[in-house]
């Protein structure tokens, strides 16, 4: 892969998946901003979705292995902030991957991943990772994780 | 030179509140609080990081973490209101809520710095501290709005942590010229914002604002209270034993 394809770049990068909810990629989750061809080199922007989001390091190997892996060496992975990370980037198909999976996705109303009810209720703006927070369903009274707007 | 010291200044106050919040672990009044104070703590050391590598990049230094790990604690120059004991769950959520009021200002207002990468940290950190500051402002509310031994509490809490808010106000020789740059705050410019802010929030907590102060400063110069040396002895103690151990 010398010829800067970077469109073959993104490919692969989409097969990487987030460390903490495997079912989106890397890519939909938006952390890649850009990959560009410089100096024989693919240069790859990732952004942190949260400041201290530990899964920065875990992704940044796992996309280093998985280039390897397709016998890319000749890349550089850069972290920029600006602008910051924001679930707007996500796409309608990734948030139905969310909800699928189990985890209602950023919106203004949440909705109950289980009986998919807008009926709910905040139990913590903080969850098991960054990105999430804890809500109650009033129909079906089981607690989810929604994916904060940020 | 100004930058490197400016920044140091508030990746410092980062880390430090994130190392004091940290000490919560498995010690939160619920578990939902517990993953709550954490998570902010989280929030904090990710901002620190952002901050003191760049400080690290500018001086020289090798990274982030020998710039937290191998300082004295005149060489930190954190906001004394940061290394101040936890105390009980309402002294922590009443100096949260006083450093996230003062941060979420002041970093609105560095989103708008000439220093491209201190405008980045900034605005991705205005996104976190605003929840940051949602929770403690509620914890605050109900605990004054609560029972006369919740308010009486965090009354008390405010009124011993109160001359410490003074320090968030200075300008010293490094801000003014920082300001007159472009890259710094008019840090006392905020100052009318802020009581505004939290004189709103402690209406609705029948909380009252202190009157009698005698502020304490000294962090900008490396002049802290015994506090800073139980934080550091803690967090630099493995590094310092084992230098450079791989984990």
């Amino acid at each position: 892969m010398q010829n800067g394809d970077v469109k073959y770049i993104w490919d692969i990068l989409n097969t990487v998946p987030d460390p903490e909810i495997p079912v989106i990629s890397v890519v939909e989750l938006g952390v890649i901003r850009n990959v560009e061809f410089k100096n024989n080199f693919f240069i790859i922007s990732i952004t942190p979705t949260y400041s201290g989001c530990p899964a920065v390091k875990a992704f940044t190997d796992d996309i280093k292995k998985c280039l390897k892996d397709h016998e890319i060496r000749n890349f550089k992975i850069v972290l920029t902030y600006d602008p910051p990370w924001t679930t707007e980037w996500m796409s309608e198909e990734t948030k139905k991957k969310l909800l699928k999976y189990g985890i209602s996705p950023p919106s203004e109303i949440p909705v109950c991943p289980q009986c998919k009810s807008c009926q709910t209720t905040l139990v913590s703006e903080f969850g098991a990772t960054a990105c999430k927070s804890l809500y109650k369903c009033k129909d079906c009274l089981e607690p989810f994780e929604h994916f904060k707007c940020i | 030179m100004s930058v490197i010291n400016y920044t140091l200044r508030i990746g410092d106050s980062s880390l430090i509140l994130g190392q004091r919040l940290s000490d919560w672990c498995t010690n939160g009044p619920t578990l939902e609080e517990d993953i709550a104070l954490t998570n902010i703590s989280l929030d904090l050391f990710g901002q620190a990081n952002g901050f003191l590598e760049y400080a690290a990049k500018l001086n020289g230094t090798k990274s982030a973490d020998d710039l937290a790990f191998k300082r004295d604690s005149n060489q930190f120059f954190n906001l004394l209101i940061t290394e101040q004991e936890n105390g009980h769950f309402g002294d922590t959520i009443v100096r949260q809520f006083l450093y996230s009021s003062f941060f979420l200002l002041f970093y609105t207002e560095l989103a708008k710095s000439k220093d491209a990468t201190l405008s980045a940290l900034a605005a991705k950190s205005v996104k976190e501290i605003k929840y940051h500051l949602r929770h403690s402002e509620s914890w605050l509310i109900r605990l004054g709005d609560g029972t006369v031994e919740s308010n009486k509490k965090v009354q008390d809490a405010i009124n011993n942590i109160w001359d410490f808010t003074g320090e968030f106000f200075e300008m010293d020789e490094i801000d003014n010229q920082m300001l007159n740059e472009g890259i710094g705050v008019n840090n006392a410019k905020l100052k009318f914002l802020w009581d505004d802010l939290v004189n709103k929030t402690l209406e609705k907590a029948n909380l009252n604002y202190p009157n009698n102060t005698n502020m304490k400063t000294g962090s900008k110069t490396g002049v802290h209270t015994n506090y800073l040396y139980t934080v550091l002895k803690e967090m630099q103690y493995l590094p310092r034993k084992y230098p450079d151990a791989k984990w």
